[in-house]
């Protein structure tokens, strides 16, 4: 696991990319440490800053070099609103890389990237690093409009198997990713998909990769309030390795999972099956 | 890995791994004494500074180690054990409000056992001190988590939790009432080591805070940790419903400072006046910077907790600390122990 960082980082870049913003962030120490799947928490304001907690984000791209990190992200609240008000120049306080990462393959594989809006962010680096361990990617990238798509010239960039959905048909096939992804899977002989999206679309994708036998692993987007591990508000009910489930943490267990691990149509609720559950009864 | 994808099932098999940063250098190293005294004494426990963490917002230590060296803090409060593993409330178990936050994580943990085994091991093999916080749901838990605790590594204290809003009869914590107060903290402090400190952590949410803290006085705590959250909570306008699964949760962050400093000063000031036998006071709410600590104990704190500050700024209690101490020195205190309810002079 990669030592986290904090630190001051002075914003670079920033651009709008459809319906979202793209950040530049140069984060001296960070970007070689960072693997595709983790994640950045940025502090929103200094410190008299009314809102405490930090936003997480994937890591769209990193660049030991330039020493610089990118996120994309939308804005859905305050702090992302306050977010989209800095400009080049601005400085943030960073705290990264978080998380844990997609797992790599150890042999090259036929990999299928299933996205939903900005949540392909950090599809494109581990796609690339697939195709340049000997692999072979495709890409089924959704989104609710043409607009709240991301990335798909950066899909391409990558392969010609870029199949695009939105909700509204607006661009490529209307309907949700799950819709071609069965044929996708079949015409690549796909071993492995990786998932990023909202839960909905990820419990989704897990099912229809299960069914085509291949290996599942999804980032999940659950609100957190620290993002290193202390604060147990991310939690998921995961089926561990002993086959016992318990609610783990999705910013340090996760953000990363494998897919049909996680008790998906059970977040939110406390099964009873889970371990300490029959100690919520008595207090 | 036999499934040919790196390391990911290990992440299931122990998330706990200590081997993750064992090698990693140490973030922050606190310069020894800073030319001020900061040492502050709970009970037969001497701190080397007053800086802990608020129990619930720094796990067992581990993972902070990444942003500072547990042993450079006076010690690690450690989230609240019970006697079984708990799964904890459902999610959403936290929300966002102005200076702070709501928490409904309804006290999830691995029990002692584990807690014994596992962690505490590991913040005493890496120097820190750690007061151990503790919560049942009847006397008898307490005793016998105190009990679990005899000899175990590194305990410097036992912070008896009697006040988590988190709880199924909330509202009936035991800090709401002096009697059942009292019964918990003499049962503690019975079976308890005698060389270990006990605190009785104190809820905002009562008519007197005052009686409930002479309560545990007198029924032998050593000190008061003043205050856990209040309960609170909030609804959501666009779906119309409670935003916490656990609808109220307990609020926490600078927005709570004022009410925290006021319990502090009312406490320290029923000791001065005689009303009570006067204990040291670990004071925590919303302390952002070293003067907001220093705010605590102008008040009568003796030492303070770092906590909802903690998810803003991971490495804080060594930043807090370090102003705190600038903060005694530009005052021109010659000792923490100097400034510890000077607010009342």
């Amino acid at each position: 696991m990669a030592l986290p960082l904090q630190v001051q980082a002075e914003i670079v870049g920033r651009e709008p990319a459809g319906a979202y913003h793209r950040l530049v962030l140069r984060a001296p120490g960070i970007a070689a440490r960072v693997e595709p799947g983790h994640f950045v928490a940025v502090a929103i304001g200094g410190v008299d800053s009314a809102m405490l907690l930090r936003r997480a984000f994937s890591i769209h791209r990193a660049d030991p070099a330039a020493e610089t990190i990118e996120v994309v992200f939308a804005e859905a609240g305050r702090g992302t609103r306050e977010l989209a008000r800095l400009r080049v120049g601005d400085s943030v306080n960073v705290v990264a890389p978080l998380g844990t990462p997609f797992p790599l393959p150890a042999e090259p594989v036929s990999a299928v990237m299933v996205a939903g809006g900005y949540g392909s962010a950090p599809m494109f680096a581990l796609a690339e690093r697939i195709v340049a361990d000997g692999g072979s990617v495709a890409f089924v990238l959704g989104a609710a409009t043409a607009q709240r798509l991301y990335g798909v010239d950066q899909a391409q960039a990558i392969t010609e198997d870029v199949v695009v959905t939105t909700d509204d048909g607006s661009e490529g096939v209307r309907g949700f990713v799950t819709g071609p992804l069965p044929e996708v899977l079949t015409a690549v002989e796909a071993d492995v998909v990786y998932a990023c999206g909202p839960m909905g679309m990820l419990r989704a994708v897990t099912e229809v990769a299960s069914a085509h036998d291949a290996r599942v692993f999804t980032a999940v987007e659950e609100s957190m309030a620290c993002g290193v591990g202390v604060c147990m508000t991310c939690v998921l009910p995961v089926v561990g390795d002993d086959g016992v489930s318990r609610f783990v943490r999705s910013c340090v267990d996760g953000p990363c999972f494998d897919g049909t691990k996680v008790r998906w149509d059970d977040a939110g609720t406390i099964p009873a099956d889970i371990e300490g559950a029959a100690a919520m009864g008595a207090h | 890995m036999t499934d040919g994808y790196g390391g990911f099932a290990d992440n299931f098999a122990d998330n706990e791994d200590a081997g993750d940063f064992d090698d990693a250098p140490p973030s922050t190293i606190m310069l020894p004494g800073g030319g001020i005294d900061l040492a502050t004494r709970i009970g037969s426990t001497l701190l080397p500074n007053p800086v802990t963490t608020a129990s619930g917002c720094a796990g067992y230590g581990k993972e902070l180690a990444k942003f500072f060296e547990p042993a450079a803090i006076g010690a690690v409060v450690t989230k609240t054990i019970m006697p079984y593993p708990r799964s904890g409330r459902a999610t959403p178990r936290m929300a966002e409000t102005p200076s702070g936050m709501l928490n409904s994580i309804g006290l999830q943990g691995p029990g002692i056992d584990a807690f014994v085994e596992r962690d505490l091991p590991w913040l005493a093999a890496r120097g820190g001190r750690t007061i151990v916080s503790i919560a049942g749901g009847h006397v008898d838990d307490f005793v016998a988590l105190a009990e679990r605790l005899k000899g175990a590594p590194g305990v410097v204290g036992i912070e008896a939790n009697i006040s988590c809003p988190n709880v199924a009869n909330r509202g009936q914590v035991f800090a709401c009432n002096p009697a059942t107060s009292y019964d918990v903290i003499r049962a503690v402090r019975d079976v308890a080591d005698p060389q270990v400190p006990v605190l009785a952590k104190l809820s905002p949410d009562v008519t007197s805070i005052v009686d409930i803290a002479r309560a545990c006085v007198e029924a032998g705590a050593d000190g008061l940790s003043m205050i856990n959250t209040l309960l609170g909570m909030a609804i959501d306008p666009d779906t119309m419903k409670p935003v916490l699964a656990g609808i109220t949760g307990g609020l926490s962050g600078p927005a709570v400072r004022p009410v925290a400093v006021r319990c502090v000063y009312q406490v320290h000031a029923a000791m001065l006046d005689g009303q009570m036998a006067q204990v040291p006071i670990v004071g925590m709410g919303g302390i952002r910077t070293g003067l907001d600590a220093l705010e605590f104990v102008l008040a009568g704190a003796a030492a303070v907790s770092v906590g909802t500050v903690i998810f803003n700024d991971p490495s804080s209690p060594v930043r807090i600390l370090d102003e705190l101490r600038a903060a005694l020195i530009a005052r021109g205190f010659g000792s923490l122990e100097a400034a510890i309810g000077y607010a009342h002079r």
